[in-house]
């Protein structure tokens, strides 16, 4: 294990994401350690900007090619990764814990007959071997897990691998054109919700409670989350209430998330909603309860009224 | 046609964790265990998916005694019956997915429901290795599912977004949430699953291959500040997140 690194790299509308990045430049650092070889891959029809990737240690992808995998298909996408994985002999594949990638490690690892290890908040080698970090039962625990077959592959939580230094150096991009697909699972439409930045993908979340009182006045998260260039989440109980969309929950049965900064307006903090934040960089805690134990995570407070603290905050930093 | 539900036995998600003397393992004295909520999800798809093409629906879990309380709930909401491969789940969800696998194929079913993820070890790839092992196809993180013949139509949640699938039998489909609203066992379901057995099992357990090294808790967090109790306070926190965090 850890000779031959493999990076897949996810495309959405031809677009790398961000998540791929943290994944490529963690794997470069990780095959550079071992002075063992890496490439990356990718799945799609047109994909932008491939060869600067080089900027981030990888000197070489290949784009495997057809004009139907501008969308996903899970057939088809892991029918060919498992033959450029087994064609190139890698033996450590990284994907971003995304819903692409907690589709496509999985054939990975039963056709390879490799271990598998999602969600990894950490991957280094330790005395020699390729040790994973991930968080279980909500992140309140932590395991430290070793896959011991010749083949594995992890999925790398999202905004937790920072990036770092890049340079512009280029990569050589390989396209390899494929004429026969299994369609058997194909994705015939994408719909955006609403063109907002996801929460599970944001580098700053404002996130709104109970404590707002009202669906409209959810218009004050919106305004702050727009002024910070930040995604808007929500707790459960306003899920529940129907003042705000699924897709935007936060903690244990919504989505885990870990941007740079989590800002938490008339949420108190409950077990299951701290399960998807606390690993935030940073947290901010607007609530007028001050014994809430949202004040325990967080490492800025304000213990007040958050219809007015949330104007002031939107007026300040309108000034800049 | 034969329907599997697969349910998983969990803490409660508003238990406390604690580590077990091996640290490799949580304390579970004093936790209460309760059928994944996402689960839920997946039996009132599999009980819909009957009522509207017949068939029958069973409920299948591996874990030990302590999970035929789960299995139990699946038959008050409507399972037609219940199996229980007795042995311990792992860290490693390949070992789960072998189990798994090898009863469907005995069953021959050809829909299977489970939930999106387990909020144990929260892996949420359960589906797709079980699907993998089988050749069947997937549709994970479902919010909208129709079948018709054996062509499926479904929705799943993706980051930002919705896709729309085109798939066919043999499926496996995980549920999210909002792909149906679970109902409440009736008294009556309550009091027929009383009546009816669970079909127990034993299984050769593959071994696991990841090892779990050390389970911990997370690092706590230093104590943060309280920066003031009202509007006033707003300039020195700007002032914080970006000279002292850096963060805007
Ligand atoms: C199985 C299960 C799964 C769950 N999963 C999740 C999950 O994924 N995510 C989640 O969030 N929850 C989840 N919950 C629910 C969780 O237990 C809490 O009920 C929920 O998080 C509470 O939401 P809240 O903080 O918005 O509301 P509350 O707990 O009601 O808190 C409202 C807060 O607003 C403050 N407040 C009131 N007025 C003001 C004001 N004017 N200014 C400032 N502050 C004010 C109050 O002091 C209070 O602290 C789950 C529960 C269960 C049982
Ligand atoms: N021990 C188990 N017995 C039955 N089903 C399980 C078990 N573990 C996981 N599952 C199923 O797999 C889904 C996803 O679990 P996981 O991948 O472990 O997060 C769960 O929602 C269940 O439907």
């Amino acid at each position: 294990m850890g000779n031959k690194f493999l990076v897949f790299i996810e495309q959405r509308d031809g677009e790398i994401k961000k998540s791929s990045l943290e994944v490529i430049k963690k794997g470069s650092d990780l095959a550079a350690s071992q002075n063992a070889d890496i490439e990356a891959v990718t799945i799609g029809d047109v994909v932008n900007n491939l060869e600067n990737i080089g900027g981030y240690g990888i000197s070489k992808v290949t784009h495997i090619h057809n004009s139907e995998l501008s969308n996903f298909s899970v057939s088809a996408y892991s029918e060919l990764l498992i033959s450029f994985a087994l064609e190139i002999n890698a033996d450590t594949i990284l994907f971003a814990n995304t819903a692409m990638g907690k589709d496509l490690a999985p054939p990975l690892a039963v056709k390879l007959n490799a271990g598998v290890v999602v969600d990894c908040i950490s991957l280094d080698f330790k005395d020699g071997k390729l040790t994973a970090a991930r968080p279980v039962y909500a992140g309140k625990a932590i395991v430290e897990v070793e896959s011991n077959l010749d083949k594995s592959v992890y999925t790398l939580r999202p905004n937790v691998f920072t990036i770092g230094e890049t340079s512009d150096a280029k990569a050589e991009v390989v396209i390899k054109n494929i004429d026969t697909l299994n369609l058997a699972n194909k994705v015939v439409s994408v719909s955006k919700a609403e063109g907002k930045l996801d929460v599970a993908e944001a580098d700053i979340i404002v996130s709104g409670g109970r404590g707002m009182k009202a669906a409209e006045n959810f218009g004050m998260i919106e305004e702050l989350a727009d002024i910070l260039g930040a995604a808007t989440g929500a707790s459960r109980a306003v899920v529940d209430a129907g003042w705000r969309p699924h897709s935007e929950q936060v903690g244990q049965t919504g989505k885990t998330v870990s941007p740079n900064l989590y800002i938490a307006v008339g949420i108190s903090g409950a077990i299951q909603h701290l399960a998807g934040m606390q690993s935030s960089k940073y947290i901010v805690a607007i609530n007028k309860d001050k014994d809430a134990p949202i004040f325990q995570v967080a490492d800025y407070g304000i213990a007040g009224d958050a219809f007015e603290v949330l104007p002031a905050l939107i007026e300040e930093l309108k000034k800049d | 046609m034969k329907i599997v539900v697969c349910v998983n036995h969990v803490p409660d998600t508003a238990t406390k964790i604690s580590i077990s003397s091996d640290q490799k393992t949580i304390d579970t004295t004093g936790v209460t265990y309760v059928l994944n909520p996402y689960d839920e999800i997946a039996i009132e798809e599999a009980l819909k998916t009957k009522e509207a093409i017949g068939g029958e629906v069973i409920a299948l879990s591996l874990g030990n005694d302590s999970n035929k309380e789960s299995l139990r709930k699946a038959l008050a909401m409507g399972a037609d019956s219940a199996v229980l491969l007795k042995g311990n789940s792992s860290l490693d969800s390949i070992v789960t997915a072998n189990a798994l696998a090898t009863e469907i194929i005995s069953q021959d079913s050809k829909l299977v429901f489970m939930g999106k993820q387990s909020v144990d070890y929260d892996s949420s790839i359960m589906g797709q290795l079980v699907a993998s092992l089988l050749d069947y196809n997937i549709v994970s993180n479902a919010t909208s599912f129709s079948i018709d013949g054996d062509k499926i139509i479904a929705e799943r949640e993706i980051e930002g977004g919705k896709e729309s699938i085109e798939t066919s039998l043999p499926a496996i489909v995980t549920a999210q949430k909002g792909l149906n609203e679970p109902r409440y066992a009736s008294l009556k379901g309550i009091m027929t699953a009383k009546r009816k057995t669970i079909e127990e099992k034993d299984i050769e357990i593959s071994e696991s291959h990841v090892v779990v090294n050390i389970m911990k808790k997370p690092e706590e967090k230093a104590a943060g500040k309280i920066v003031g109790e009202d509007a006033s306070a707003v300039p020195e926190l700007v002032h914080l997140l970006k000279e002292e965090a850096k963060i805007i």
